[in-house]
C-alpha cells in the first residue's frame, strides 16, 4: 500500500493511484509530496554508472525522506495559484508548471498563475534549481496536488447541482451536469475547502488523454516581459533601498586594505555611505550613476588575492601536473589528443544583484536564487541571525546559467545593510560581473581510444579542470548521498561527474576519470557543469576514430550507438540536416550527439571558416567561422511543452556556438582581461546560424527528462568537429580564438570603466 | 540641484539631476521606469535601448543635461501608446513567435527592433539578413533565431 511517504500505491489495477491531501483552509488547497520515488527495481548490471543511478535519480532520491508538500490553490475568482519551489531564471518552468495544473483542472494555462516560493527550509534539498532537473522532479507531484483539487471540486459540484460526481464534466473552468447546469470553479472553491487536513486517492489523467501537456504552449509571463512590467530585483520597489555598488580589487578575491580617501568619497553628490566590507569598499548612493563614480574616485590599498601572479600558462602547468595517470599507449592502433578548454565566464545578462534590509532582529533579502534554502542559511550564519529570523525572497532572474546557484550578491547586501543599518539595492557593475563574478572552470581532457578491426576496444578519458565550486547546496546533497552509492569514498565532485558522465557508445572498456586541482577561483557551473566539454573532446576523437578506421563520422556514430533511441536522433539529426552533401572547400558539415538527464540529442552544424566570413569585419566583437545552418533533433521522453524544449535547444545552441568558437576569459597576473560585453564574445547576431531547425522526436517515456542544458554539449561539440572538417586540422584548444586577443583590456583600477557621455552620437 | 525637462512616454516630465546623471539612472533611480535595463552601463549590451524622437539611443551613455525640453524619450512602458492598440505590432510579434526567456534583454530588443525597421523603412527597402546580423543587443538566453523571425513579422505589420 502506500510507502513511507504516502504516495503511490502499488498493486492496485489499472492506472497508478496516488495519495495527495486537501488542506484545512478558506478556499480549496490541495497538496503532494514533492518528488516521487524513483523505480525501484534492479536493472541490469553496467560498466556504466549512469545506468544504475543517474544525477537526477540522485537529487530526486535526496529530497525524499523530508519533503514539504507543495500546494495548489483554487481562487473564488476562478483562478489557480501554485507557489513553485525553484526559480525561473529564462528556461519556462512557470509555464510548463501552470500546463501540469491546467491538464488535471482542464483549464487554459493562462488562468494558473504560478510564483517562486520563498526560501522554504522545511525542503531541504527540495528547492534546488539545477541539473535540468526541476520537470523531472516535480512532473508528477504537481498533477497529484492539482487531481486532489479536480476531484475536490467535483465533489462540492455534485452537492451544489445535486448531480452525481460520475455525471460532471468539468472544462475551461466549469463544471457542467448532463442537463447542462453548472457552476464555475471560483464559486466552488471556498465550498470544496477542508475543515481538516486528510488524504485523498487520485488518479492522473492518462497521457493519451492529454489536451496541455506535450502541446506547443507560448510563455506565461511573456507580456509582462515584452512591455517592461516583468520585475527583476533591481527592478523592486522597496522602501529605503538605494543604490549601492562595491570597489572591488584589481586581482581575484583581492582584499580591501586601507582606503585613502573614504571621507572625500563620502562627501561626493548623492553618496549616502561608504563603508569597507569583506570583498571591497561598498557606496551607497541615491543613483547608480552615482555610485560608479564614486566607485572609480576610491584610492583603495589593495592586499592579495587567490590567484595572484597567475596566468593561462601557469594554471595550464598546474592541469597537467594533476592529470590523472592514463597508463601504458597499447600495442593496438590507437588516437589520443588533449584538449584545452580554457575560463568562460557563466555571467547573465542581469548582473549579480540583491536587494536587503537588516535589522537588528530579522533580515529580508529579495534576490534571484536558485538554492535558496543554502543561501539563506548562509545569510543567518552571517548575521547571526536564527533562521526564522531571515526572510529570502525569489525574484524572477535575468538568465542564470548556473550564476544563480550562488548568491555571492545576496551575502554582500546583507553585509553592507548591516553595516550601515539601511535598506540597500546592491548591484555588481558588469566588470565586476566579468572579473570577480564565476567562471566556469578551466579544464583539461585527455583522450585515447585504441582500435583493431573494425571494434573500438577500449576509450580512456582523463578530465582535469580547476576545482568548481558546487558549494551551494548541490555539494551538500552529494556528500549526503555519497555513501549510499555505488562509487567508493570520493568526493562530490568526482560522484557528480561519475553520475553525470556516460559513454553512449559501445567503445569496449570505457574509464573515465575527474581530478581537481586548485581552488583560488570562483568557478561554477556554467549551463551544465562537465558535459560540454567532456562530449566535445570525446566527439572529436570520434571523427579521429572514424577516419582511421575509414568510415564516414555519422554512420560510424550510428553503428557505435548503444541504444535505438540514440540512433533514432542522430538519424533524424542527418536526415534533416541532409548529411553529406557536397560543401564548398572551407566549410563542411559537422554532427555530434550527446545524452544526459534521461534525454538524447543530436546536432548537426554547418560551419563557414572561409577567409572572407572569418574576417568580416565586425566593430567591437569577432566574426570568425560562422555556423551558417544547424539541426537539432532531441528527444526528452516527454515534453510537456515542445515549443519552450525548442526554445531551450535554441538557446543551448547558441552557447555551443560561443563555447567553440569565441567565449572565453583571459587570465594574466592574477585577474581576468576581460570587462564587459565587447571584450566577452558570447553569441551575437552576426554568430547566428542563419538557419535553424530543432526537432522534437516523438514521445518514448511518460516521463520527462531535462532539457534546459542538455543542447549545450552536443552543440558545442558538432561545431568543433564542423571546424575540425571545415579547416583539416582537428582543433584542441577552446575555443578555438582563444589564442588571439581581439579586444584592448580596460584598466583594473579603477575597477569599473567610466559611463561614456557620447550617447547622441550614436542614436540612430 | 539642476532641473531637467523633457517628454517621457507622451507626458513631460521635469527631475533634479546633475548635469551628467546617465539618463537610464534618471529614468530608473529617479523617476521608477524600470522597463530599460542595466546589461553593461558602457553601450556595449544594449539592454537599456529605448528611443529618442523615435529613434534607437542607449540613456547609459546619455548625460540628462544633453535632452531639450522638446525631446521625446520613449521607454518600453509606452512603445504601445505610439499605436493605436494594446500592443505594438513588434510586441505582438514578440508574442506570436514566443521569443521571450528570461525577458531581461527584451525591452532593449523590442526598442531597437522597432528602430531598426523604421529605418530600413525610411531607406525604402526590405529588411535583410546583414540589418539583423548588425543587430547588437545581447541576448544570453540566446534567443537570436526567434528575434530574426519576430522582427520580420513585426516589421510586415508596422
Amino acid at each position: 500500500m502506500t510507502g513511507p511517504n504516502g504516495r503511490r500505491r502499488q498493486a492496485e489495477p489499472g492506472r497508478r493511484r496516488f495519495l495527495g491531501y486537501v488542506l484545512a483552509a478558506p478556499t480549496l488547497v490541495a497538496a503532494a509530496e514533492l518528488a516521487p520515488a524513483p523505480a525501484a527495481g534492479a536493472r541490469p548490471a553496467s560498466p556504466d554508472l549512469t545506468e544504475l543511478l543517474d544525477l537526477n535519480d540522485v537529487m530526486t532520491a535526496a529530497a525524499l525522506p523530508t519533503s514539504g508538500l507543495i500546494t495548489v490553490e483554487v481562487q473564488p475568482d476562478g483562478t489557480v495559484s501554485f507557489a513553485l519551489p525553484r526559480a525561473e531564471v529564462g528556461q519556462g518552468i512557470t509555464t510548463s508548471t501552470a500546463m501540469l495544473i491546467a491538464e488535471e483542472l482542464a483549464l487554459p494555462p493562462e488562468r494558473v498563475r504560478v510564483t517562486l516560493a520563498e526560501a522554504r527550509p522545511e525542503l531541504l534539498f527540495n528547492q534546488l534549481t539545477g541539473a535540468s532537473n526541476t520537470t523531472i522532479a516535480t512532473y508528477t507531484p504537481i498533477r497529484v496536488a492539482a487531481a486532489v483539487a479536480r476531484h475536490r471540486l467535483l465533489a462540492a459540484a455534485a452537492a451544489e447541482l445535486g448531480s452525481p460526481a460520475a455525471h460532471l464534466t468539468l472544462h475551461d473552468g466549469t463544471v457542467r451536469d448532463r442537463s447542462g447546469a453548472s457552476v464555475d470553479i471560483g464559486t466552488l472553491a471556498p465550498k470544496a475547502a477542508a475543515t481538516r487536513s486528510e488524504p485523498v486517492e487520485v488518479r492522473l489523467t492518462a497521457r493519451e488523454d492529454f489536451k496541455v501537456i506535450g502541446r506547443p504552449h507560448n510563455r506565461i509571463d511573456a507580456r509582462d516581459a515584452v512591455t517592461g512590467r516583468k520585475k527583476f530585483a533591481m527592478d523592486l520597489d522597496v522602501p529605503g533601498a538605494k543604490p549601492t555598488m562595491v570597489c572591488r580589487p584589481p586581482t581575484i578575491n583581492g582584499k580591501p586594505g586601507a582606503v585613502a580617501n573614504l571621507a572625500d568619497v563620502a562627501a561626493m553628490p548623492g553618496v549616502t555611505d561608504v563603508v569597507p566590507i569583506d570583498t571591497g569598499v561598498a557606496v551607497r548612493a541615491e543613483t547608480f550613476g552615482q555610485c560608479v563614480d564614486a566607485v572609480r574616485a576610491l584610492r583603495v590599498d589593495w592586499l592579495p588575492g587567490t590567484a595572484e601572479g597567475k596566468s593561462d600558462q601557469s594554471v595550464l602547468r598546474e592541469l597537467a601536473a594533476a592529470e590523472p595517470p592514463m597508463g601504458l599507449p597499447p600495442l593496438t592502433p590507437h588516437v589520443e589528443a588533449t584538449f584545452t578548454f580554457h575560463f568562460r565566464s557563466n555571467s547573465a545578462l542581469e548582473p549579480n544583484c540583491a536587494v536587503a534590509d537588516v535589522r537588528p532582529d530579522r533580515a529580508e533579502v529579495w534576490s534571484a536564487l536558485k538554492s535558496p534554502i543554502v543561501a539563506k542559511e548562509a545569510i543567518a550564519a552571517k548575521l547571526g541571525l536564527p533562521l526564522g529570523r531571515v526572510t529570502v525572497h525569489i525574484a524572477q532572474g535575468g538568465g542564470s546559467f548556473g550564476r544563480k546557484l550562488f548568491f555571492d550578491a545576496a551575502l554582500e547586501a546583507v553585509e553592507v545593510s548591516r553595516r550601515i543599518g539601511k535598506p540597500v539595492k546592491l548591484m555588481w557593475h558588469r566588470a565586476d560581473d566579468s572579473r570577480q563574478g564565476r567562471t566556469h572552470p578551466m579544464a583539461t581532457s585527455r583522450v585515447r581510444a585504441d582500435y583493431a578491426g573494425g571494434a573500438v576496444l577500449g576509450f580512456k578519458q582523463r578530465h582535469t579542470s580547476v576545482a568548481t565550486d558546487l558549494g551551494h547546496g548541490l555539494g551538500e546533497l552529494f556528500t549526503a548521498m555519497a555513501a549510499r552509492l555505488p562509487v567508493g569514498d570520493i568526493g562530490f565532485s568526482q560522484t557528480f561527474f561519475h553520475l553525470s558522465q556516460s559513454m553512449p557508445y559501445e567503445f569496449g572498456l570505457a574509464t573515465r576519470l575527474l581530478n581537481e586541482t586548485d581552488k583560488g577561483f570562483n568557478t561554477g557551473s556554467m549551463r551544465n557543469v562537465y558535459s560540454p566539454d567532456v562530449t566535445c573532446a570525446r566527439e572529436l576523437i570520434v571523427d579521429r576514430l572514424a577516419a582511421k578506421m575509414g568510415k564516414d563520422p555519422y554512420t560510424f556514430r550510428r553503428d557505435f550507438l548503444r541504444d535505438a533511441r540514440s540512433r533514432a536522433v542522430l538519424e533524424k539529426a542527418a536526415e534533416a540536416g541532409d548529411w553529406g552533401r557536397q560543401m564548398p572547400e572551407g566549410t563542411a558539415q559537422g554532427i555530434a550527439f550527446h545524452s544526459e538527464y534521461k534525454s538524447v540529442s543530436a546536432a548537426l552544424v554547418e560551419i563557414d571558416c572561409r577567409p572572407e566570413t572569418v574576417g568580416r569585419p565586425i566593430r567591437d566583437g569577432v566574426g570568425g567561422p560562422r555556423v551558417i545552418k544547424a539541426v537539432f533533433a532531441v528527444d526528452v521522453g516527454l515534453a510537456v511543452n515542445p515549443r519552450g524544449l525548442e526554445a531551450q535547444m535554441m538557446g543551448c545552441l547558441m552557447d555551443g556556438i560561443a563555447l567553440a568558437l569565441t567565449s572565453s576569459l583571459h587570465l594574466r597576473e592574477g585577474h581576468f582581461l576581460e570587462a564587459s560585453w565587447d571584450n566577452y564574445f558570447y553569441t551575437r547576431q552576426w554568430n547566428t546560424p542563419p538557419e535553424l531547425q530543432v526537432i522534437v522526436m516523438p514521445d518514448t517515456s511518460d516521463e520527462p527528462g531535462g532539457a534546459g542544458e542538455l543542447g549545450v554539449a552536443a552543440s558545442m561539440a558538432a561545431v568543433a568537429c564542423a571546424y575540425g572538417r571545415a579547416t583539416g586540422t582537428m582543433p584542441t584548444v577552446f575555443p578555438v580564438n582563444h589564442g588571439t586577443l581581439s579586444f584592448t583590456p580596460k584598466p583594473t583600477v579603477p575597477p569599473v570603466p567610466a559611463s561614456p557621455t557620447d550617447g547622441l552620437d550614436h542614436v540612430r | 540641484m539642476p532641473e531637467h525637462t523633457f517628454r517621457l512616454n507622451g507626458e513631460q516630465v521635469t527631475v533634479d539631476a546633475a548635469d551628467d546623471e546617465r539618463l537610464l539612472w534618471v529614468l530608473r533611480d529617479v523617476l521608477g521606469v524600470t522597463g530599460p535595463k542595466y546589461g553593461c552601463g558602457i553601450n556595449v549590451c544594449k539592454a537599456c535601448t529605448s528611443h529618442l524622437n523615435g529613434k534607437a539611443a542607449n540613456p547609459c551613455a546619455i548625460p540628462v543635461g544633453d535632452l531639450e525640453a522638446t525631446d521625446e524619450v520613449t521607454t518600453i512602458e509606452g512603445l504601445a501608446d505610439t499605436v493605436d492598440a494594446d500592443l505594438h505590432p513588434m510586441q505582438q510579434a514578440w508574442l506570436d513567435h514566443d521569443v521571450v526567456q528570461c525577458g531581461y534583454c527584451q525591452p532593449g530588443q523590442i526598442m531597437a527592433a522597432v528602430a531598426l525597421v523604421r529605418r530600413v523603412a525610411a531607406e525604402g527597402r526590405e529588411i535583410t539578413d546583414d540589418d539583423l546580423d548588425g543587430i547588437r543587443n545581447i541576448c544570453r538566453c540566446g534567443t537570436y533565431t526567434r528575434i530574426r523571425d519576430a522582427i520580420r513579422t513585426g516589421a510586415e505589420r508596422m
